[in-house]
């Protein structure tokens, strides 16, 4: 079956203004890196955007002495109820300039316009305006009648959702009194650079939000300086464990948000329509760039055919390319480095025997781009059912019953996500507390909101983002005597 | 002519059972004038690897069973201490080498922290859970739940108290437990564990090691089935070693800590073995 035919409907990127070139943000102002600068570029095209500051260790220090200044001298004194309206400030500042950050997230990560613009702005905002109202309720945040806040928190955040992984590390810390020396990801910080300009706008005093750019060397700086109270990460678990050594036995305290396998689970009973919308959202959504995607799916065997050809039916509407066209559903690949990498996992796939199956599609002949490709016969041993592959590649696996469902859907070293698609209430609730997985979506896939908490058991991380808990991995207990 | 007493075998404690050390080792615990007081089984890497299989192995039925059903084991377990206070006295007295005054205040602080935790169970989810008012037609709430297997290495400047202190947190909310118990004093330990095969605690539930602590720790910190662990009695040199070791399953890896044994503990110790999983649904017709 052929797509319809749509004329092109491109999103204008006559809104966004990106400079030549970007120092870095400290103490409330641009300054010039110390460290070698690099060149960011649009992933759909590889057209370069603009050069970028590396932050070097000194960038590093610079920044955290800016933050604890800001910490000691203006933030920790504030009135928390001062504290929430410079993020309800933020949130209004974000919403106003809506467009602007998603044709910027667009152009710099390769993600449809689509979804930058009904998905990551939208939620980034609401993320500020949710955590400003805790801002002078600290106190029922469930750590006590005193919490203090950690101090200096040093954030490092991924390439797969820039400005909304921003704002999930960067609205909690001030709304709890910390101070942030923030580093977004190497390939992606043009709305992180934004993001400073907001501040501006808001007129936050300089030095509570500091944006350090660079690749690992800049983070590893940045997780080691002997003055920062804590880490937050979200990324790999192996750069997790790395993060979790270098601050084994220190007093840093550390949230980690960290890789995923998650199993989206389809009973006989499951409807099938919302299911197949479910099984799509939950891979090919933000190209399957999400740690939390249901990247392994599980079908109940005497419902195997019918869903996979259902799903191949869907996946061949899917419309690849141009991720600042409107109508486009999938976009282009972040890097060429994560292009190298799906590809190679997905290769030990057909080496171990899986059949693969791609959209037929026509893929753009510049910048990075993967078909959504699914693999059937996939067992528990393959590569491409243990290991992230972080792109839009679905394993698919069947059960008999649901004990075995559970028993696969828990059999990986992660446990982040999971979903469930059944008709029947009481197996759902049955399936849902067996599970070991921090986020279970029942009948849907991909959902996220501020007031719910985010987060992985085991190798999935530590410690949990947005709602009451998120907020509570940022404040520390009064001491106890 | 006084009766020559029986003296009681110290054992390991591991799926309900007492066996020795598979190891064949013991070694000799002293009173403080240096006087014999017993031989505990010195536990090996396999033995704490056989710990770590009974505790996974218990762990579905600990965790999946009611939350008003460990209320009521939990006391029933501060109900047998209580009928061998005299006794857990003796030991405390003795291992510690403090008078039975301050003992039996440790004793009867034991039994009183076993009937708070007790008490614990059935209230985390309200206090801790949450219902959250997601932005769309959308059910979503959030509940705590065990993290898995716990390590306890005990604490080492209280022999019961301490002990119970961080073994009562494990078990309230659900997880299942590897203790390591007190070196130089584990007496009281190994009569805990007595108490707890007999007090409808499940098999596996908690398995109690004795034995060195630099050599047993390593192993339960390096792991890979055990999903926390609390390094309370670890000497503070040895601490970065072992919370590094932990990082390689991501163990969640809780610090030694000063603390006043006889104050009650903070809700911390509860929240530092739990998950928080988050579910959702649609709303609609």
């Amino acid at each position: 079956m052929s797509l319809f035919k749509y004329s092109p409907a491109p999103e204008s990127r006559a809104v966004v203004n990106i400079a030549s070139s970007y120092g870095l943000f400290i103490d409330g102002d641009f300054v010039e890196g110390t460290g070698t600068p690099f060149k960011t570029i649009n992933p759909a095209t590889e057209e370069v955007l603009s050069q970028i500051a590396e932050g070097s260790v000194a960038d590093v220090d610079r920044a955290v002495k800016a933050a604890r200044r800001a910490y000691v001298k203006v933030w920790s004194k504030m009135p928390a109820a001062e504290r929430g309206k410079y993020l309800y400030r933020i949130a209004r500042i974000m919403q106003e300039r809506a467009r602007e950050f998603a044709v910027l997230e667009t152009l710099n990560n390769g993600k449809p316009i689509r979804e930058s613009r009904d998905v990551d702005v939208p939620l980034a905002a609401a993320h500020f305006f949710y955590h400003a109202g805790w801002a002078d309720k600290l106190e029922h945040a469930g750590v006590g009648n005193s919490p203090q806040p950690h101090g200096v928190v040093g954030q490092i955040i991924p390439w797969n959702f820039p400005l909304l992984m921003l704002s999930w590390k960067v609205a909690p810390a001030l709304a709890t009194g910390n101070t942030v020396v923030l580093k977004p990801a190497e390939t992606t910080p043009l709305t992180a650079l934004l993001f400073a300009d907001v501040c501006r706008q808001a007129g936050l005093p300089p030095g509570v939000v500091n944006i350090v750019t660079g690749a690992g060397a800049t983070g590893a700086a940045l997780v080691s300086h002997p003055d920062i109270n804590k880490i937050a990460f979200t990324g790999s678990t192996k750069v997790g464990k790395a993060i979790a050594r270098e601050i084994a036995g220190t007093d840093k305290s550390v949230t980690l948000e960290l890789g995923g396998k998650g199993a989206n689970i389809v009973f006989d009973d499951a409807p099938i329509d919302e299911t197949i919308e479910g099984i799509v959202n939950g891979i090919f959504f933000n190209q399957g760039h999400v740690c939390c995607a249901g990247s392994r799916l599980l079908v109940q065997e005497s419902v195997h055919d019918e869903v996979l050809e259902r799903l191949r039916k869907r996946m061949a509407q899917l419309r690849v390319g141009d991720p600042m066209d409107k109508n486009t559903d999938v976009g282009a690949i972040n890097s060429a480095a994560q292009l190298g990498r799906i590809t190679e996992l997905a290769e030990t796939g057909d080496g171990e025997g899986a059949q693969r199956w791609s959209a037929p599609c026509d893929l753009p002949a510049k910048g990075f781009w993967y078909p959504p490709t699914i693999f059937t016969g996939v067992t528990q041993a393959h590569r491409i059912a243990r290991e992230e592959i972080f792109g839009p590649v679905l394993s698919v696996l069947t059960f008999r019953t649901p004990a075995e469902a559970i028993e696969k859907a828990n059999n990986t070293p992660y446990g982040l996500s999971a979903g469930i698609w059944t008709d029947k209430g009481s197996r759902i609730l049955w399936a849902a507390s067996r599970l070991r997985a921090g986020v279970i979506w029942a009948n849907t896939f991909n959902r996220f909101d501020p007031t719910s908490p985010f987060g992985g058991y085991k190798e999935s991380g530590w410690g949990r983002e947005g709602g009451r808990h998120g907020l509570a991995a940022y404040l520390k207990q009064g001491e106890q005597s | 002519m006084s009766r020559l007493s029986i003296r009681k075998t110290y054992k390991l404690f591991i799926g309900g059972a007492f066996p020795r050390s598979e190891s064949g080792r013991s070694y000799e615990v002293l009173d403080k004038e240096g006087n014999f007081i017993a031989n505990p089984a010195m536990a090996s890497r396999k033995d704490a690897r056989d710990a770590v299989v009974a505790a996974r192995a218990a762990f579905p039925g600990w965790s999946g069973a009611t939350a008003f059903n460990r209320s009521q084991i939990l006391y029933r377990v501060a109900e047998l201490m209580e009928s061998r206070r005299d006794e857990f006295i003796d030991e405390v007295s003795l291992c510690e080498a403090i008078g039975k005054g301050k003992a039996g205040k440790a004793v009867d602080a034991a039994i009183d922290r076993w009937v708070w935790y007790a008490g614990w169970s059935d209230k985390l989810g309200s206090i801790l859970g949450a219902t959250n008012p997601v932005a769309g037609p959308y059910y979503n709430f959030s509940i705590p739940e065990p993290v898995g297997v716990v390590a306890l290495i005990a604490p080492q400047d209280s022999s019961l108290l301490g002990l119970i202190d961080l073994l009562g947190a494990a078990l309230t909310t659900g997880n299942t437990v590897v203790v390591l118990a007190n070196e130089m004093a584990p007496l009281p330990a190994i009569t805990l564990s007595e108490v707890l095969a007999t007090s409808d605690v499940p098999g596996g539930v908690v398995n109690m090691l004795t034995g060195r602590t630099k050599e047993v720790t390593p192993w339960l910190a390096s792991h890979m089935d055990v999903d926390a662990i609390n390094l309370a009695g670890v000497a503070a040199e040895d601490v970065k070693a072992l919370a590094m070791e932990a990082t390689d399953n991501l163990k969640r890896v809780i610090t030694p800590k000063p603390r006043n044994w006889l104050k009650t503990p903070t809700l911390e110790a509860m929240t530092s073995l739990l998950e928080v999983k988050t579910v959702w649904h649609p709303i609609g017709v």
